[in-house]
């Protein structure tokens, strides 16, 4: 079972992904981030993916379509701590996600939105 | 020839080769085979290897490299295999078919009617020619045993992942990368890029030998993968020569930066977290 939860951080929405995202969980996801970020105008979405184990195509593709979808409403998408065999297996299946922003750390991730970035 | 060889054949065989154990034993001895070898250990190796030879001829096995007669002689045949091995190659190579003649000519002494005496020549040279093969057999699966762990040691030498600054790595490729050990290596650095937390990874090619399409895929699907974690991949230490041949092959490694020298790629890396190097006050060449 997954359980995905969505934390607001300043005008960033950071969402933590823990064990196996379904199909189901992942459209889930992609319609609740863009009804969030439409709704509190964030600039960024940050994604941390590092408690996530088994990735498939599916799931590559909807990180991919959330991330268009937030780029639409003018919030950029960052996915943070992808795991060394899932970053393999993305690339062996040939997604390598070009035009993705990745970062190692939630803290190098929020660093990629600049300043005015708010403190908790 | 199994079929041929009848039961009197046999029966004339085994107690041939009881009875003149021990002429056969001080023929085997002085062979090049055994020539080698402390007296005493000939001797002993001589009577198992006939111990053994006696008892696939009594069953009818010496068509079967694996017949339990040869395997209670592996010991034996794995002395003799190892030998070879660490011996001159090509013809000055120990080689048990010398045993054969011997063999042959005590056979031929016992004074059996012609048929017999063919029909037993050629159970024991198919016996011997057998064993040869089960020597063959145990030198061809040493041999693969040292490959294969050779192997091993060669890929977990060639992969040390180098810390050059905080958030800086280094891995220094050398020699030929086949697609083991490019594995083993992109594992190492990814590895080493969630433990050290580094924002830039420097795949050093100064020491392989060639790039081809594969081993250029490789490191292309390792900085896409290391790009998935967060971290960006340099690539360095790219020979003019090689930079030649990656353009006449059609390579492109796209978005992955590449500089020519590692120092290039150091300095590259350091801008990209925000350090400089510069020339200290008090330096004296200043």
């Amino acid at each position: 079972m997954s359980a995905t939860s969505v934390i607001e951080m300043g005008d960033v929405l950071l969402v933590t992904v823990q064990g196996e995202l379904t199909d189901h969980d992942a459209v889930a996801l992609q319609q609740d981030l863009a009804a969030n970020v439409a709704e509190r105008s964030s600039r960024g979405v940050l994604i941390d993916v590092s408690g996530m184990e088994i990735v498939d195509s599916f799931l590559a593709r909807t990180l991919h379509d959330i991330a268009a979808a937030t780029e639409l409403l003018a919030a950029k998408t960052v996915i943070v701590g992808m795991r060394p065999e899932v970053a393999i297996t993305l690339v062996e299946l040939g997604l390598t996600l070009p035009g993705l922003a990745t970062a190692l750390t939630v803290a190098d991730g929020l660093a990629e939105f600049g300043d005015g970035v708010r403190p908790l | 020839m199994i079929a041929g060889t009848n039961q009197t054949v046999r029966d004339g065989l085994t107690e041939f080769l009881k009875i003149r154990r021990g002429d056969i034993e001080r023929a085997w001895a002085a062979t090049p085979v055994f020539t080698s070898k402390r007296p005493a250990d000939a001797a002993e190796e001589c009577a198992e290897l006939l111990s053994g030879i006696r008892q696939v001829i009594e069953t009818g096995t010496e068509e079967d490299p694996s017949a339990d007669g040869f395997s209670a002689v592996r010991t034996v045949l794995g002395s003799l295999a190892s030998r070879s091995a660490g011996g001159p190659s090509g013809s000055d190579r120990p080689d048990v078919t010398v045993l054969k003649a011997p063999l042959l000519r005590l056979w031929g002494e016992q004074g059996h009617d012609e048929d017999v005496t063919n029909a037993g020549a050629l159970a024991l040279s198919t016996a011997i020619n057998t064993l040869r093969i089960a020597v063959l057999e145990i030198e061809l699966s040493a041999g693969a045993d040292t490959i294969l762990s050779q192997r091993q040691q060669l890929t977990e030498l060639s992969t040390p992942v180098i810390k050059l600054w905080d958030g800086i790595l280094a891995i220094p490729l050398i020699g030929t990368l086949d697609s083991s050990r490019g594995q083993a290596a992109t594992e190492a650095l990814l590895q080493q890029i969630v433990a050290q937390q580094a924002r830039v990874a420097i795949l050093d090619i100064t020491g392989v030998t060639a790039v081809d399409t594969l081993v250029a895929q490789h490191l292309l699907k390792t900085a896409m993968a290391a790009r998935l974690m967060g971290a960006e991949c340099v690539i360095s230490g790219i020979r003019p020569q090689i930079a030649q041949t990656m353009v006449q092959l059609g390579i492109d490694l796209g978005e992955v930066a590449t500089r020519a020298t590692l120092a290039d790629a150091f300095s590259h890396a350091l801008r990209k977290i925000g350090m400089a190097i510069t020339r200290s006050d008090n330096e004296p060449g200043r």
